[in-house]
């Protein structure tokens, strides 16, 4: 069981029967007052999220899926492949199911697909991947007015804040637990 | 004052997160300075308390960290309102608090807290002081009458909006306080609809609170279901607390024990009474005391999403 205050980001609990996992949390407590810990979920299944505010106490039944370790093949409009690394079997699971996961998945990268019964409903990303920076603004040695942080796009289309020093054409590292910006890779 | 940017090669230190929060913790640094002048020129003792104290003050919803067998306080009213009561009639205290399992963008288990006490004053001329005191800093820190934070411009020139409990909820949540206690929502109906709104053009002081939301402080002699107590908001973040202290011994036991009692209820441990602190009580002059959370008042002033940004390391970068 999880309690309350158990509940981060990508967390996997039940509620009413059916997997969910959290995409937003964030821990309040009004002067005084109790803590609150405000969540949005998304069911795993449907792919549609709620918003709910729980209070210390409160438990959970963790979600306990199935993982399969499979490759990222390719995606096909909305449709990403994957593949079996044992049984070489494929199968195809919607950027819906796979919600902000998809901004990090790159050919052939491995992850544990997650299977509710005997259907695919996400997959579990390695903590840490590698991306390529495909467009963000070149650094001006010695200029100081700009700010700690510039706008980068990778190649997945993911948007991201970065250092100022990192250029066009970089490899980066994110984590994908929290998106942001962990390191430059060198090559 | 002028503060230095990071370097091209602090820029690319290992710990880069780290190299890219200096100008936070210059502000910072500044900020606790501003804090320490204005205090001392109105007069006011710097104390030092201990951090680690054998009994916490019994409150519905403050966790306290065991130490060995005692605890690390959660704010250091206790001992500063022991040293009122033997006479030190205008102290402050700037320290490092703990409370447990309270970690979030605006919580960490160990932050900093400015807590103050003046013989002679309420509430009322607390929250004077808490404007005084946030124009000094900010002024400290080169800001003229304006400051943008969370996306809006919050004027600082006087006077400061005053919006009492009763009020709020029936502006901003359309039902009565006594509602909302009834059906057990008032936390969520205050965190959803009403902080959001507060201080957002102009700092704003939340007063008059139910009597069970302000355990220590002193209840209106006209209405007891009321607690004189304030909160000051700034662009919706919460920074300080204060409120005209209770120093009848009796009363303030039964109170904890009323705490106590929805602890038990809550499922949580019953803390001890701390006699020492009964016991001297009664010495202590009418009063007012405030808690300000340092961390929040530099994340206003740096105009920080989180409280990560504002200290050089959380729980989780150690």
């Amino acid at each position: 069981m999880y309690s309350a205050s158990d509940l981060r980001k990508g967390l996997k609990v039940i509620i009413d029967g059916e997997p969910y996992i959290v995409t937003a949390f964030e821990f309040s407590k009004p002067g005084k007052g109790q803590a609150l810990y405000r969540t949005k979920l998304r069911n795993m299944i449907t792919g549609l999220s709620i918003d709910r505010t729980y209070r210390e106490g409160e438990t959970f039944e963790p979600a306990s899926l199935e993982e399969r370790a499979m490759q990222f093949l390719y995606k096909e409009s909305d449709h990403y492949h994957f593949m079996d690394n044992e049984t070489y079997e494929q199968i195809i699971i919607s950027g819906e199911s796979l919600g902000d996961g998809k901004d990090f998945l790159i050919d052939n990268l491995n992850v544990k697909v997650l299977l509710f019964g005997e259907r695919a409903i996400g997959v579990e990303l390695p903590n840490f991947v590698n991306l390529r920076v495909i467009t963000t603004e070149p650094w001006v040695r010695g200029d100081t007015s700009k700010a700690d942080f510039k706008p980068a796009t990778l190649e997945t289309g993911y948007v991201l804040r970065v250092p100022p020093f990192i250029e066009e054409g970089e490899l980066i590292t994110i984590d994908t637990r929290t998106g942001e910006f962990s390191k430059r890779v060198k090559e | 004052m002028n503060f230095q940017r990071g370097s091209k090669s602090k820029l690319l230190a290992k710990n880069w997160p780290l190299a890219r929060r200096k100008k936070a913790l210059q502000e910072r640094a500044c900020i606790l300075r501003g804090i320490r002048q204005f205090f001392v020129g109105k007069g006011y003792l710097e104390v030092e308390t201990p951090h680690r104290i054998p009994t916490p003050a019994p409150e519905s919803h403050i966790e306290a960290i065991a130490s060995g067998s005692w605890f690390l306080h959660t704010s250091p009213e206790l001992c500063m309102k022991r040293l009122m009561a033997a006479g030190y009639d205008r102290i402050f205290q700037i320290s490092r608090c703990w409370r447990e399992k309270e970690r979030g963008k605006l919580h960490l288990p160990e932050f900093t807290l400015l807590e103050w006490y003046r013989a002679g004053s309420d509430y009322r001329s607390s929250m004077e002081e808490c404007e005084e005191l946030i124009r000094f800093v900010a002024t400290g820190i080169g800001l003229e009458s304006e400051v943008i934070f969370r996306g809006f411009k919050i004027d600082l020139s006087e006077p400061w909006e005053r919006v009492s409990v009763h009020e709020a909820f029936h502006r901003h949540a359309r039902t009565s306080v006594k509602e909302a206690l009834d059906r057990n929502l008032f936390d969520e109906i205050m965190i959803r609809d009403i902080e959001p709104n507060l201080g957002v053009r102009r700092p704003t002081f939340l007063f008059d609170y139910p009597a069970q939301r302000g355990a220590l402080a002193r209840l209106k002699q006209k209405d007891r279901t009321v607690a004189e107590r304030f909160e000051l908001y700034i662009g919706g973040l919460e920074l300080a607390n204060g409120f005209s202290e209770l120093v009848d011994s009796e009363e303030q036991r039964i109170r904890f024990g009323l705490e106590n009692e929805t602890r038990r209820l809550l499922g949580k441990s019953i803390y001890s009474m701390p006699e020492k602190f009964l016991t001297e009580l009664d010495e202590m002059p009418p009063s007012a005391g405030t808690a300000l959370g340092a961390d929040r008042l530099a994340m206003v002033f740096s105009n920080a999403d989180t409280i990560d940004d504002v200290v050089a390391f959380t729980p989780e970068e150690l």
